[in-house]
């Protein structure tokens, strides 16, 4: 964003969204996180935050493919980026859900579930990038999603039964 | 499996498990409220002090701000156990306790607000751990007990609550003995549970008494009977469960944060959301209780325990929610894992100028077995006896018993663990493993490996009363009116399922209301491990009462008797002549057939968890690495079975296992400060480095309710400690005391960094005793 630009342009879920920067109620604030304006401005609660300091990933989303902490990044910072949350990976369309969240349900892999949107967000990243990713990939790529309820096991056997779906 | 059943054990998805992947189910700070205000604390910077002056003055001139409040705004609104706390007062007693409440337009404005807010204090010297806090003159957080000691017993678990353990004769016991060890233990590095979601509240206070309150509980219906008798037995609380982001039992304490939002609410006429950071969370809410014993134990050559005496000193911090009640516990818990003729355990509830400790899953029995387990290893090593041996023996059978938190003797009515535990053992492999106390099972260059072994049992699974209503529907599906709140566990969901079995109709056929005082009977709430045998016995005995009022509807139109039908996928029929029948239509839409089920408390039975561990430590580096973990316990009847396996892995989790290795809160005893209170600093375990685990589930039918089964969740992080504390020692053959063993700890035992004047006190224990 340079100085004189008054707006920005986003594609969350799919969906066009141009925001005015500035001080008002509607407006987002230079300060705002990513976190806030999905949640607050754009009502997608699915994105948690837990820590609000980048050290849980419950509030991961995808960005431009890559798998990043809302709570970090400034949305004034995103123009032009194409983000999806929790609430775009089912099928707008036929409401199906996405191969991984089956595999969620499938096998349990959640227990209170507010880790869950980041963890699969961080899963679906992975998938997207990498074809046959190891177990040592899968563990490295949710190391930062913090779960407390060590729903961990059963996110890993989710994760992979969603590998063995789509080979 | 004796019985076979349709939805019972079966893995049905949870009901709440598309709205949970999907982002779509809402946890408090999700919900969306007109004309809603921001609520935030203002903490005190010092660990004791009075409040001289406050100036409000700036902060209400800015722009948003609504209403500030301290001490001299409300009324002497208490509570804690006993109830001596107020909501704002004109002391503090830790850093960080409450000094005054803002309400703002938003966030922001608040926090802002707190920056204008002009305090004087009058700084008090402050106690940070049960020696300072108990010697002659020390500073007194309360006026009512100047010596820092809080009463026995709490209100909620009778006159006669258990306040320690007095049986038979200690000295004939200890005479008795063929060895005995002394000593004193602590687990004192007051651990967070950490639930992922924060703590909070949301507020609407309406004319003339009534509030509406929104809240990340984990028991709605007892918040509504606390906060009743905080606010002085005035307010009509309408109490509202949301689903809940993890609580492990700390989010039956969340009566501060309910009580700030409720007084902003009142001052300002307008909904208040209340919600802490995670700094706050962590600095700011429940601790483990920090535990230390200084007791002796008296055991014959073959493990039968023939005495323990002592005093368990507990840490609560600056006040006390549960603590009198996790001692009440933990020491029942004590006699259930050690049956013993001859006991005498005292002890004493201390108050410090650091945030409090309270209900945390283990709840008392985790942290006084913490402190007495590595004792009884030093008794068991004397009479060179295997530790498993020794904790199958002395946990409780059929024929034995424990006093329990009303203060009476239970006979033990539940089964012999001892088939659980043999089989955990042998898919551990520990007799092949265990090479005698202080010996590795293995060495391979600096790495040394050795094993250890835990139990804990708690007699919870049958504690307080819970009620639930069952409504039949002539569309053939039913609705469970229950005041549970999902707080990870899939308790909802089996309970559906044990309506479900009951009315023989699918589990997507059951509805469950919300969690909400206004609508549903009451419920203690899914503390301990009492969803499946104390909760399930309600809504189970609510679903066999509608059932029985069907069947006594339906008797007339079939020419038959109640007893002679029954039901299934919405048809009721005639049992020898399952052609005459009628379907749950005839009920019709003018009618309402309402079952009640209410289960009484009975503390007659216990679950049983044993975990092993086999641990690797590094000792170049005194890095510990868990390799694995077998978990054995035996269920009755397993309900659902993925549920219950994440339920076990948890042991890992919310201040379990790891709290032996890593997790504490490091607290800075020179000025009260929490030195960790964030994610980062707060070590914590991930996906990368993950032990493997297996669980060992029997299914003994137990006399429990019709389906024989009962929770054994809340104990999953509970034998893990003690069992690592023992593997480590076994792997460097040296005793290691001191939670959590952080790679330091071990080099200065194996003398390769030296000890300096930060010794911990049980390694004094250790050189008191000779060794
Ligand atoms: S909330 Fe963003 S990393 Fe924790
Ligand atoms: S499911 Fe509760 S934190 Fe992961």
């Amino acid at each position: 964003m340079n100085n004189k630009q008054k707006t920005i342009n986003l594609k969350i879920n799919g969906e066009f969204y141009e925001f005015e920067i500035g001080e008002k109620d509607w407006q987002i604030r230079p300060h705002h996180t990513l976190s806030h304006t999905l949640r607050e401005i754009l009502n997608l609660t699915g994105t948690k935050i837990s820590c609000d300091d980048g050290a849980c990933g419950a509030c991961t989303v995808i960005m431009d493919g890559k798998a990043v902490l809302s709570c970090l990044i400034l949305t004034v910072e995103c123009d032009g980026k194409e983000i999806t949350t929790i609430e775009g990976l089912k099928d707008p369309k036929t409401g199906e859900l996405d191969l991984l969240q089956k595999k969620f349900i499938e096998h349990n892999a959640f227990q209170c579930g507010f880790c869950t949107p980041g963890m699969i967000m961080s899963s679906k990243a992975l998938l997207e990038k990498t074809q046959h990713p190891t177990e040592e990939e899968i563990k490295e790529a949710l190391s930062g999603n913090f779960c407390r309820c060590i729903s961990y096991y059963q996110v890993i056997k989710a994760v992979k039964a969603a590998l063995n779906e789509r080979r | 499996m004796a019985e076979m059943f349709s939805y019972i054990g079966k893995p049905i998805p949870r009901k709440d498990s598309k709205d949970i992947v999907t982002g779509e189910i809402k946890y408090l700070d999700d919900l969306k409220f007109q004309n809603l205000l921001y609520g935030k604390v203002l903490r005190s910077p010092h660990a004791h002090a009075k409040i001289k002056k406050v100036n409000k003055e700036k902060a209400l001139n800015l722009k948003g701000v609504k209403a500030i409040l301290t001490w001299e705004d409300i009324p002497d609104f208490r509570g804690g156990t006993p109830r001596i706390v107020r909501v704002l007062d004109n002391k503090v007693r830790y850093v960080g306790d409450a000094v005054a409440l803002v309400a703002a337009t938003s966030s922001e404005i608040a926090e802002e607000a707190l920056n204008l807010i002009e305090v004087e204090y009058e700084v008090l010297p402050a106690v940070f751990d049960i020696d300072s806090a108990l010697k002659p003159g020390a500073p007194a957080l309360y006026d009512e007990y100047p010596d820092n000691i809080l009463p026995g017993g709490t209100i909620i678990y009778g006159p006669n609550c258990l306040k320690g353990v007095t049986r038979g004769d200690v000295e004939k016991g200890f005479r008795e003995a063929d060895v005995i060890t002394e000593g004193t233990f602590g687990y004192e590095n007051i651990p967070n549970a950490l639930p992922p979601e924060t703590v909070g509240a949301i507020a609407l206070w309406e004319e003339p008494n009534k509030v509406t309150l929104w809240a990340t509980t984990q028991a709605p219906y007892m918040d509504k009977v606390t906060l009743f008798h905080v606010f002085n037995r005035q307010l009509d609380i309408r109490s509202i469960g949301v689903h809940c982001g993890g609580s492990f039992g700390t989010k039956i304490m969340c009566w501060q944060v309910q009580s700030y939002a409720i007084l902003l609410s009142m001052a300002t006429k307008r909904p208040v959301k209340v919600v802490f950071t995670k700094e706050e969370h962590m600095a700011n809410f429940t601790l483990r209780l920090s535990s230390r014993i200084n007791a002796k134990v008296g055991m014959k050559k073959d493990g039968t325990l023939t005495a323990i005496s002592g005093t368990w000193y507990v840490d609560t911090g600056y006040y006390s929610f549960t603590t009198q009640a996790q001692v009440a516990i933990g020491s029942g818990e004590l006699m259930i894992m050690a049956q013993c003729p001859n006991w005498d355990l005292k002890n004493y509830v201390v108050v410090t100028n650091r945030n409090a400790s309270g209900s945390i899953r283990g709840f008392g029995g985790q942290e006084l077995k913490c402190s007495f387990i590595p004792l009884l290893c030093l008794a068991m090593e004397k009479a060179g006896l295997d530790p498993f041996e020794v904790l199958k023996k002395n946990f409780v059978k059929p024929q034995g018993g424990y006093y329990w938190r009303d203060g009476n003797w239970y006979n033990f009515r539940g089964i012999d663990f001892s088939k659980a535990m043999e089989e955990g053992a042998k898919r551990f492999g520990w007799k092949e493993k265990w090479k005698g106390w202080l010996k590795p099972t293995a060495i391979n260059g600096n790495k040394h490996r050795g094993i250890g072994v835990g139990v804990h049992g708690n007699a919870d699974i049958g504690e307080d009363t819970a009620e639930a209503y069952v409504q039949l529907n002539y569309n053939k599906t039913a609705t469970l009116f229950i005041c549970a709140v999902e707080h990870g566990t899939g308790q909802k969901t089996n309970l559906a399922k044990m309506v479900a079995e009951v009315l023989k109709i699918h589990p997507d056929n059951i509805r469950l209301t919300p969690a909400d005082t206004l609508v549903t009977p009451f419920e203690f709430g899914p503390v301990g491990s009492r969803g499946t045998y104390a909760i399930g016995s309600a809504a189970i005995n609510a679903a066999e009462d509608a059932r029985q009022k069907l069947l006594e509807f339906a008797a007339p139109k079939l020419g038959a008797k109640p007893e002679e039908l029954d039901t299934k996928d919405g048809v009721i029929f005639v049992k020898n002549d399952p052609k005459k029948s009628i379907s749950w239509r005839a009920i019709g839409n003018d009618r309402t057939i309402l079952g009640f089920g209410r289960f009484e408390p009975d503390y007659t039975m216990c679950n049983c968890m044993m975990t092993f561990v086999e641990v690797e430590v590094d000792v170049e580096t005194g890095k510990i690495d868990i390799i694995r973990i077998v978990n054995t316990t035996d269920v009755g009847q397993v309900i659902d079975p993925l549920g219950l396996e994440g339920q076990l892995n948890a042991c890992l989790g919310s201040a379990g296992i790891d709290s032996a290795i890593f997790e504490e809160t490091v607290l800075d005893k020179r000025t009260g400060h929490i030195l960790n209170a964030n994610l980062i600093d707060y070590k914590w375990r991930t996906t990368a480095e993950l032990p493997e685990i297996e669980n060992v589930v029997l299914e003994t039918p137990f006399p429990s309710h019709r389906f024989h089964a009962v929770g054994v969740g809340e104990i999953a992080t509970s034998p893990g400690p003690s069992a690592i504390l023992m593997a480590v020692s076994n792997a460097i053959g040296r005793w290691i005391y001191e939670y959590p063993i952080t790679p330091d700890k071990i080099l200065k035992a194996l003398g390769k960094i030296s000890s300096n004047k930060f010794d911990t006190h049980s390694n004094e224990a250790f050189k008191a005793m000779g060794r």
